[in-house]
């Protein structure tokens, strides 16, 4: 493969005539702490071949150590009950294994408060980590709390790849693998072809003293309209280019979230100071290294989005690759907005919609559900006034969780009925009713939305005054 | 292992939704019920219909969006023999080695509902009895059928005491 050992000259090279700082910070860290990793590696490479511990290429297989694993309510009695049928003493590591109740929660039926009493008990028995009602989504917490750069993080829920945002590889798997990964501290992966998606340029200005009306959301809302929905199947994506400078932490992590929206395996960012922010406001700088994008990585396919070239689009039903830009719509009414999910319920997210819900009415007829991603944004939220303004102006305020967005409870649609999510799957039946349509758009378009009772561009609000 | 049935045909982009729907969550930990409503938000009959040993036979990314592994085993759980399509999404083609459900990439677009399939799973070989034409499916990664070999997941855990998928 002609593959270079990281060396001194050739590095320096790489740092002069590229990304300064990334590069520097990765040449110190190969110094410090000597490497196990080629150049010409993309991220999910980089990372695997320090977990394998021999440089990977795509399509080998790997077994390597897992750093986290864990379920959420509606995956866990499966995963418990797979785990205790695998004949091991228990969870290989504890502390790296963590349950979530955040998808029926609190719970709406007496089947999942069972299921729910099976989860705590084994998380008591096993010592393992366990997060219960109203503390939050599991990625989010994942993401607060646990994942950090160059792990491997596995999930028994399909957005684990969120983690990908902290340059993590961060995947989706089923109960029974998870199990595996509790119970072994192991699993297995096929090494994935990477396809890098450049990004340059800035998100459109915000007027001044407005919140921005063109947001991560509709940027991986449109790579996901061009890819298709299984543009990326098998694969990684690596995102990278001068407008990473644009995503603060909160925005990678929507985007990283709806990587297998189109298929992939994660949606990973390289680890740098924007990383390591997020990991000090989280009380953990410590959990910080970088991971550093690699100017000669080879990808299988390269995407260029332009960031001051996107505008608000949604995703139309039924599917997240049905794309279009809300001002081609033909007027559609909606029942119900739900502002929220580990998409894009984060406090920046309920701060641009408060800002345009700020002296307005939630539309006759229409029902706005407001879910916080965990208690930490919740708190937040409460204390800068954000869910003062959403709930004077019409807001129904859930407890941190799933709820609404896998139709379990808190939104179910009736027939016929249209909601706008803020969350990131629109698929027939998935807010509980096959009769029901979901479009997915950014909380910007969700509450000008809601502000007009139809999918409204945030821009033709501004104008209207 | 050979197995022959009949085709249910469904389109592209069949989503984990539609198999096993969320409205249904309560019955996560009752599958035998679960499996009574598999694929209904696609084909509302479909578990009324299907026989043991039936083909689902579907178009390109079969099995899309979450993870729930509670998909593919209802689709066994109702006596489904294999699920043949264009293509599969990630997370339900593993999930379906895990569980021992059989599943086939192969060009589908020819066999129509209720055609009779003879499968040769073993030589990965797709006969269609009614139209007289076969059709061979794509080899499946060694790791996969490593764990098909050993009866799944749990069993190669059961069996090895760990991971021994890498020669």
């Amino acid at each position: 493969m002609g593959v270079a050992r990281v060396s001194f000259p050739l590095t320096a090279l790489f740092a002069a005539a590229f990304a300064v700082r990334e590069a520097m910070e990765y040449l110190h860290y190969t110094l410090e702490n000597g490497s196990d990793v080629s150049l010409g590696a993309t991220l999910a490479e980089k990372i695997l071949s320090r977990k394998a511990g021999f440089d990977v290429h795509p399509g080998d297989i790997v077994v390597v150590d897992v750093d986290w694993a864990y379920a959420q309510d509606g995956t866990a009695p499966l995963t418990i009950r797979e785990l205790m049928g695998l004949g091991l003493p228990g969870v290989a590591r504890p502390d790296r294994t963590i349950f979530f109740i955040d998808h029926a929660s609190p719970s709406p039926r007496q089947e999942l408060s069972n299921d729910h009493l099976f989860i705590r008990r084994f998380a008591a028995q096993t010592r393992s980590r366990l997060h219960d009602v109203g503390e939050g989504i599991c990625h989010q917490l994942a993401a607060e709390k646990y994942v950090r750069p160059w792990d491997v993080v596995i999930g028994a829920d399909s957005h684990t790849c969120m983690g990908g945002a902290l340059g993590a590889f961060a995947t989706g798997m089923g109960s029974t693998d998870v199990a595996v990964g509790m119970g072994l501290g192991k699993t297995w992966l096929r090494v994935p072809e990477t396809i890098g998606v450049r990004l340059v340029g800035d998100f459109p200005q915000p007027v001044a003293g407005k919140p921005p009306y063109v947001t991560a959301k509709d940027l991986v809302l449109h790579l996901i309209g061009r890819l298709g929905a299984d543009g990326a199947a098998y694969q990684a994506l690596e995102f990278h280019g001068a407008g990473l400078g644009s995503l603060g932490m909160p925005e990678r992590l929507t985007i990283a979230n709806m990587a297998v929206e189109a298929g992939a395996k994660v949606g990973l960012f390289p680890a740098d100071e924007v990383t390591r922010e997020f990991l000090r406001e989280h009380g953990r700088e410590g959990d910080w290294q970088p991971l550093a994008v690699d100017p000669e990585a080879r990808y299988a396919r390269l995407v260029e989005i332009d960031l001051g070239q996107l505008e608000p689009v949604v995703a139309r039903p039924h599917t997240v690759d049905n794309v279009a830009p809300v001002r081609e719509l033909k007027e559609v009414r909606v029942n119900q907005i739900f502002l929220g999910s580990c998409t894009n319920g984060r406090l920046e997210d309920l701060a641009i919609a408060a800002a345009i819900l700020q002296g307005r009415r939630v539309a006759p007829g229409v029902r706005l559900v407001v879910g916080p991603a965990s208690r930490k944004i919740l708190l937040e939220a409460m204390a800068r006034g954000y869910i003062q303004t959403l709930v004077e102006a019409g807001a129904a305020v859930i407890s941190p969780g799933c709820g609404p967005c896998v139709g379990v409870h808190a939104g179910i649609l009736g027939d016929g009925e249209v909601s706008l999510n803020t969350s990131n799957r629109n698929f027939q039946g998935r807010m509980g009713n096959p009769k029901g349509e979901i479009y997915l758009a950014s909380p910007a378009v969700a509450a000008a939305s809601a502000v007009t009772g139809r999918i409204t561009d945030p821009r033709e609000l501004e104008v209207a005054g | 292992m050979i197995l022959e049935g009949r085709v249910w045909k469904f389109g592209d982009g069949i989503t984990t939704d539609h198999i096993a729907p969320g409205r249904l969550y309560h019955l996560r930990s009752n599958l035998p019920e679960l499996a009574r409503h598999v694929l209904e938000d696609a084909d509302p009959t479909f578990a009324a219909k299907v026989r043991p040993g039936d083909f689902i036979v579907a178009g390109s990314n079969f099995g899309q969006g979450s993870s729930r592994e509670h998909a593919p085993r209802i689709i066994k759980l109702a006596g489904v023999g294999a699920v043949l399509a264009q293509s599969f999404a990630r997370i339900f083609f593993r999930n379906a080695i895990n569980v021992g459900l059989p599943v086939l990439t192969c060009d589908t677009s020819r066999i129509q509902e209720g055609d009779l399939l003879r499968v040769d799973l073993g030589a990965g070989l797709v006969y269609d009895i009614t139209q007289g034409f076969e059709l061979t499916a794509g080899r499946m990664p060694e790791v996969m059928i490593r764990i098909l070999q050993d009866g799944g997941l749990v069993e190669h855990i059961k069996k090895h005491g760990g991971l021994q998928l890498t020669p």
